[in-house]
């Protein structure tokens, strides 16, 4: 965990430096306040990394000697397939289209959405293979 | 169940839920995912390509007429989005990383399947709702891929068809996004025991820098086109003028997004050659650590650079950017060097896959230093919005998108269908694409320092321009003919196959370990990782010091001994996991 910590932290110090010179060199508010954002991108994440890497053993990811049983036992769960994604793709192209060609889609589009997200829902609950 | 554990009978992927079509629909398989991002990438690829011929061929003559100077406009705004937007960068991170970083990293899937999935649905809906901008009645949207204001306003360009642009690009943005998230989550959390970060294979890590590089971007460029949109439809004023908003801008907002995009676009493709530069010269890659550093420092680089596209507006801090353009040659420089450095003294072997990483190393060199002209700001305001810079981008672009990617594709179609590409033929179609770009785009350079402006459709027969323009296009149709016989090459592995087997290159990353193509959920088996080439370790004993605790050829039949232990939900998947057995729900 300690090295993708480092990676996210090492992206927030060099924003934090950059953002520091182009501000004093610039006064320019929209670049100084992209480069302060994408500084916090890299050590809030980074830091959450960090803060647990110093509590939680290493994973046989880590170490370096990990024999290939260290890795036994569950990693997650990997639904095999499932409609949603498709359907919520739907129903976000139609809400997107509705800011093209007026207001009607959005209500197809949200209702859709609505009835995709309760299907991921129920098929999370369930944890299976649908 | 284990790592080690070996199945005896293999599970062909098709077993596994829905067929057909449904499969295509409904799997969250990355494989799947990653096959069809693969192909509508493609698709796109040679459709933006078909639009590049009309404009050369219109170019090919002084006022010529065979389009109109306004479907030139969208031509060439569709021919860069398409090319940039729903090619390059899909192409790369949601087609071959997608189906590669999980093997490479022994996972038996992206970290969030489904999120995977709506990816893919969001960039094809995407992708076809900003094409079907031709179908409108003003036509597709045509202010360029940049989409400057004031010119993208309501006033300025009306109409449906820009509008679809936008939300095709929310839509595939946050597409990116969220394949982002999941190359960095499952970079950070699916790894094999034993392969710690800096045993990671380079693409591997170039994927995971991309990753973090899309969660910097692309958000920045979804934000500003809602800002274009309210200014569109609302009545906000935050780009134009008249309102009392700033043009400029919006320039701000989009090279924040577009400079780190193009290279968002490049990694992936630098990843897939310098694995590819060690395999076919049988060597480890030279300077592994310096490459990663390397790669981390030109992400961070190009995200301070923005403003050098801005150079000629007056608005912007020329030393800070000029400066921080010119460093970025340094981390490009190692890289280089590592790439010869690996080569060097290796036993290369001029396979396709070779040809086209070689000719990305050539084609990429010389964006990359007519890259440092543009990035001196004298030399900018001569050159700026001239064919230099077309000639310029379309170096960096297509060395690393075409031909760093049909390397990696040619490198691991046999890992994704089982067959091999013809060898030939593939070669074949490296030398017309390789000749066709250099008479394609070096005339562009002269036509650029003549002064002929980029994003015209006509120029007078008196500019002097008609010679250059005559070799461009004639390498444009070389290119045809390269893209032709690759599609032909792809026909011919469907008609007449030749299996590939499991590890045709003798390569030496996990992916080789497993069956090509894949069983459900990856591996069967995976071999100790104690390097960065574990497969090579574990094929090659005799050249390595650490031993695996057996001699090579009886791991396989040792681990299968091992059986799944009990207690293991079935839809919880091990890194071995294979439904089939599990029974179906
Ligand atoms: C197949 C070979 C290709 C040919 C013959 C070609 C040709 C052209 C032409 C004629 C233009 C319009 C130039 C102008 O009028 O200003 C253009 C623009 C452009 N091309 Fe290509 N191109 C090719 C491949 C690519 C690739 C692979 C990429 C990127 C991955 C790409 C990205 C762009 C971009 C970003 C623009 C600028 C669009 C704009 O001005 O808004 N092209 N190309
Ligand atoms: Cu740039």
């Amino acid at each position: 965990m300690k090295v993708e910590a480092y990676v996210l932290i090492f992206v927030g110090a060099f924003f934090a430096v950059v953002c520091g010179i182009y501000w004093f060199l610039s006064y320019e508010t929209s670049g100084t306040l992209m480069l302060l954002g994408t500084c916090f991108l890299g050590f809030v994440p980074g830091g959450y990394y960090y803060w647990w890497s110093r509590r939680m053993k290493p994973r046989p990811e880590d170490d370096p000697q990990a024999k290939r049983e260290d890795g036994e036992g569950v990693v997650g769960a990997f639904p095999g397939s499932s409609v949603w994604p498709f359907v919520l793709g739907v129903s976000a192209a139609s809400v997107g289209l509705s800011l093209v060609f007026g207001f009607w889609t959005a209500i197809v589009g949200f209702v859709v959405a609505a009835s995709a997200v309760m299907g991921v829902i129920r098929e999370s609950r369930r944890g299976g293979l649908i | 169940m284990t790592i080690a554990v070996e199945r005896t009978l293999p599970i062909p992927a098709e077993e596994h839920g829905p067929t057909g079509l449904l499969k295509w629909i409904t799997s969250t398989d990355h494989k799947v995912i990653g096959k069809s991002y693969t192909i509508t990438a493609f698709v796109f690829f040679c459709l933006a390509g078909l639009m590049a011929m009309l404009m050369r061929t219109q170019l090919a003559s002084p006022d010529n007429n065979i389009v109109s100077l306004h479907l030139y406009n969208e031509l060439f705004t569709m021919h860069g989005s398409l090319m940039l937007y729903l090619f390059a960068g899909p192409f790369a991170f949601g087609g071959l990383a997608n189906y590669i970083v999980p093997l490479q990293i022994g996972a038996p899937d992206m970290a969030f399947p489904r999120l995977n999935a709506l990816s893919y649905w969001l960039y094809a809906f995407g992708g076809l709702i900003m094409i079907s901008g031709f179908l409108t009645t003003g036509g597709a949207a045509d202010f360029g891929w940049v989409s400057y204001a004031p010119l993208s306003s309501a006033t300025n360009t009306p109409g449906a068809g820009p509008d679809m642009w936008i939300v095709a690009l929310v839509l595939t943005g946050f597409s990116a996004i969220f394949t982002g998230v999941n190359i960095c989550a499952t970079v950070f959390y699916l790894r094999a025991p034993g392969l710690t970060m800096f045993r990671l294979p380079i693409f591997t890590w170039n994927m995971l820098v991309t990753g973090i590089l899309i969660l910097i971007a692309f958000p920045v460029l979804t934000a500003a086109l809602v800002m274009l949109w309210c200014d569109r439809h609302i009545g906000s004023h935050i780009f134009s003028v008249a309102g009392g908003g700033v043009p400029v801008l919006w320039q701000n907002l989009f090279w924040f997004f577009g400079h780190p995009e193009v290279y968002i676009l490049a990694l992936p493709y630098f990843g897939m050659v310098t694995d590819i530069l060690a395999v076919f010269s049988r060597k480890p890659v030279f300077g592994y650590r310096g490459m990663v550093f390397a790669t981390m420092s030109i992400a961070a680089l190009s995200t301070s650079v923005w403003a050098h596209h801005m150079f000629t507006t007056g608005t912007v801090l020329l030393p800070f950017f000029s400066l921080m353009s010119y460093l970025i040659a340094v981390p490009t420089g190692i890289k280089f060097f590592n790439w010869i450095g690996t080569l060097w003294r290796g036993s290369i072997v001029f396979e396709t896959p070779m040809l086209f990483a070689v000719g990305f190393l050539i084609v990429f060199l010389f964006g990359g230093v007519t890259g440092i002209i543009l990035a001196s700001p004298p030399l900018d305001f001569a050159t700026h919005d001239t064919y230099f810079v077309v000639a310029h981008f379309h170096e960096v672009l297509f060395g690393s998108a075409v031909f760093g990617g049909f390397a990696g594709l040619y490198y691991w179609y046999p890992k994704m269908t089982g067959r091999m590409l013809r060898n030939d033929l593939g070669k074949a179609s490296f030398w017309f694409m390789f000749v066709g770009f250099w008479l394609t785009f070096v005339p562009q350079y002269w036509l650029g320092l003549a002064g002929m402006p980029r994003r015209i459709a006509e120029y007078s027969p008196l500019s002097g321009w008609t010679l250059l323009n005559r070799i461009s296009t004639s390498g444009a149709y070389l290119l045809f003919i390269a893209v032709f016989l690759m599609l032909v090459n792809f026909l011919l592995s469907f008609l007449k196959p030749v299996p590939a087997g499991d590890n045709p290159w003798d390569a030496h990353t996990l992916e080789w370990a497993t069956s090509s193509p894949p069983p459900h959920h990856n591996f069967y088996w995976i071999p100790p990782v104690r390097s960065e080439r574990p497969l090579w370790d574990h094929n090659h004993p005799e050249h390595t010091t650490i031993h695996s605790h057996m001699p090579a050829n009886s791991v396989r039949a040792a681990t299968s001994t091992v059986h799944s232990g009990p207690g293991v939900h079935p839809d919880h998947g091990s890194r071995s996991d294979f439904r089939g057995e599990d029974g179906d729900e």
